[in-house]
């Protein structure tokens, strides 16, 4: 057959593409539980981090267990819907563009640790140039910021990039995303740094003013949502705290 | 070539892309990821061992295809071939270093635009044999990979007092005394600083690499 003939390209090309495609293909469905239970463990890694709990990969099953006592997703109004929050992935949520914020769905994940309760809420936003997500657990005052943690695909190494570092998680802790008169203000990332004494500030980062922004926006886009929830449970609580007192 | 399983001009295949004709500093070329990946020396190796095995892997199966394959369509089926190649490193990375693949992120994918494999696939797998595709495969990437080592050497211990991702003991002495890291380290102007300052050291030890104005 001439070698350079259409057809001998042509089937040449063909060949080539279903032996390779097949190939990969065959690969990768092979593959995956194995790349699945890796993603699985990141993300239980992240979540147990954002209440201070350090896991492994070897670990991370055994210590979520252990410490997430409860899954629950919630609606854009806050109304707890049905399904596995863990395996919703606000990520591809936050990728596909034809989702609205009402038809999105807002995992949440309860935790105990050292007698106290946590609630731990994932959530994703816009840095400079590409996502930034994180965990941010609350304490069961549904106010305050017990640990948060972020981490971004690709900021700028030594200015957004430091968003995943010590030095801007910690300030987060102990900070109140409502205000003294019960409104919810989120957290404020703060160019040029937070104020001294203010519990709705915290420093943003010198060169990395897009990436705190985003940062910023991201909090307070998914904390007033899951505000709803927190707010409704909080009134269903004091529902049932005076009923208990018209009792005794 | 002269017959024989490894003769003198085999061995050069893999030591000349080593020293006078590395395709970092001499051809400068695959020059982006020995920018971007070498913050850290794990990073490097990870890369290396990944551009090995796909270098390798594409040179001889072009080899073996090079009298089959139309010359037409030759660069796309090399494309596809190197394309696949990775895919596939991409995939293992991802079930069994997973923490790796989530560093090297797109610098993996981005092996397939490496101008070091595309040019020896064209300049050497698609005119030689088997065997002598797989030393001047092997001994491109080394030179590659070493450059890589090197550069990531020197910019993870002086850029975050790191080796390998753990702490240099002495390094806590230099702290105390005022050292700090050097963030310029990090960026990626300083791996072409380092990568420059390893051409400056090649061609002043050898004068024919010197070019004539």
């Amino acid at each position: 057959m001439n070698k350079e003939s259409n057809l001998y390209t042509f089937s040449f090309a063909i060949l080539m593409v279903l032996v390779i495609g097949i190939g990969l293909a065959v690969t990768s469905e092979l593959l995956q539980p194995m790349k699945k239970k890796n993603k699985a463990d990141k993300k239980m890694i992240d979540i147990l981090s954002a209440i201070g709990v350090d896991a492994t990969r070897t670990n991370a099953n055994e210590k979520y267990v252990e410490y997430i006592y409860d899954e629950t997703i919630i609606d854009y109004q806050g109304h707890i819907i049905k399904g596995s929050a863990f395996d919703i992935d606000v990520l591809f949520q936050y990728r596909d563009k034809t989702l609205n914020p009402e038809d999105k769905k807002y995992p949440m994940f309860k935790a105990r640790k050292d007698n106290n309760e946590y609630v731990i809420v994932p959530m994703v936003g816009s840095g400079l140039w590409g996502p930034v997500w994180g965990f941010v657990a609350l304490e069961n005052d549904y106010k305050t910021i017990f640990g948060a943690v972020f981490d971004h695909k690709t900021e700028t190494p030594g200015l957004g990039a430091e968003i995943n570092t010590d030095f801007f998680e910690v300030p987060f802790k102990g900070k109140h995303i409502i205000n003294t008169k019960g409104e919810f203000v989120s957290i404020e990332v703060k160019k040029g740094g937070a104020e001294e004494g203010n519990i709705h500030q915290v420093d943003g980062i010198t060169g990395g003013t897009i990436t705190s922004d985003g940062v910023a926006d991201m909090l307070y886009n998914t904390l007033i949502i899951y505000n709803n929830y927190f707010s409704s449970i909080k009134v269903d609580s004091l529902v049932v705290d005076s009923a208990n007192t018209i009792d005794l | 070539m002269k017959k024989g399983f490894f003769t003198k001009q085999h061995q050069k295949l893999i030591s000349d892309p080593m020293s006078d004709q590395n395709p970092i500093t001499i051809q400068v070329l695959g020059i982006c990821s020995a920018l971007a990946i070498t913050t850290q020396l794990q990073n490097a190796f990870v890369m290396t061992l990944a551009v090995i095995f796909v270098m390798i892997s594409a040179s001889m199966l072009i080899s073996i295809l090079r009298n089959h394959i139309p010359n037409r369509i030759r660069i796309i089926v090399q494309l596809l071939v190197v394309a696949s190649l990775v895919a596939l490193v991409d995939q293992i990375l991802k079930a069994f270093l997973p923490d790796a693949s989530e560093q090297l992120s797109v610098f993996i994918g981005l092996i397939i635009t490496n101008c070091i494999i595309m040019g020896r696939l064209e300049a050497f797998a698609m005119g030689n044999k088997v065997w002598e595709s797989f030393l001047d495969a092997l001994g491109n990437a080394l030179g590659y990979g070493w450059i890589l080592v090197a550069v990531a050497f020197f910019r993870e211990l002086l850029g975050s007092g790191k080796l390998m991702g753990y702490e240099i003991p002495g390094f806590s002495y230099l702290y105390e005394m005022g050292y700090m890291n050097n963030n310029l380290m990090i960026l990626p102007p300083m791996a072409l600083i380092i990568v420059g300052l390893i051409i400056w050291i090649q061609r002043s030890r050898n004068n024919e690499l010197i070019e004539e104005n």
